[in-house]
């Protein structure tokens, strides 16, 4: 997973993206990883493939992450909504914040499901 | 996970020595900063100058580290990176915990 990360980072440091933009794209890469590894592939033991397709116009970088597991629930993102912060201590979530940075990051999200494999795809905006 | 500590006049400070805390050692940064501090009672600063990356697990596991310290056991943060820093301020975790820039300003913040 770290890996797969560092992988398509180094593919896309020939871009020069901005140091923002750049941790978007790892933040987001990371966090889209780990529900396709939590959620689409749980308990798969197989040898299973991950792909990360890019594609960069002017100010505009799109990746698509294919995967092969389990569809999205109701074959739609989930939302992400902002973590419940406005309680008392022993309340403060532990997770749940993934789909929230994805959305807050990357400016447009769709999924996809194509024949037995899920297409995320991710647009950012990249700013000079 | 390598996490080191030592200690200044009431307070125990625990430096993260990785460059990433994220989904593959959330859990054994949970189980080390429980080790590390359960002899303790003093507030805990974890520097974080050497993380360059967090995700929501490392964040998630922060949170968890703050409540297994207890409520009278305050848990601060210094040293936070830009992609860090990022993280924090998106989710608005900064406001749950203490942030300082550096360990010399919290340490002067609770000298104060």
């Amino acid at each position: 997973m770290r890996d797969g990360i560092a992988q398509a980072m180094l593919r896309l440091a020939p871009l020069g993206l901005p140091r923002d933009a750049a941790s978007s794209v790892e933040l987001v890469l990371a966090e889209a990883l780990n529900n396709t590894i939590e959620h689409a592939l749980p308990r798969v033991t197989r040898k299973t493939q991950i792909e990360i397709r890019g594609d960069y116009k002017t100010g505009v970088l799109h990746l698509t992450i294919i995967d092969q597991g389990k569809p999205m629930p109701n074959g739609a993102v989930p939302t992400g909504p902002a973590p419940k912060l406005d309680v008392d201590m022993p309340n403060i979530p532990e997770g749940g914040f993934g789909w929230y940075m994805i959305h807050s990051l990357a400016r447009k999200i769709e999924y996809m499901r194509v024949g037995n494999t899920n297409h995320l795809n991710l647009h950012f905006d990249i700013k000079p | 996970m390598e996490l080191t500590s030592s200690k200044e006049p009431g307070l125990q400070i625990v430096t993260v020595q990785e460059q990433r805390i994220d989904a593959s050692v959330a859990l054994a940064f949970k189980d080390r900063m429980r080790q590390i501090t359960e002899e303790g009672t003093e507030p805990v600063l974890l520097d974080l100058n050497h993380v360059q990356f967090i995700d929501s697990s490392g964040l998630g596991a922060i949170v968890a580290a703050m409540k297994n310290l207890g409520p009278d056991r305050r848990l601060i943060l210094a040293g936070l990176t830009t992609t860090v820093e990022k993280v924090f301020r998106l989710t608005r975790m900064d406001s749950v915990f203490g942030v300082f820039s550096t360990v010399e300003e919290a340490l002067a913040e609770m000298r104060a």
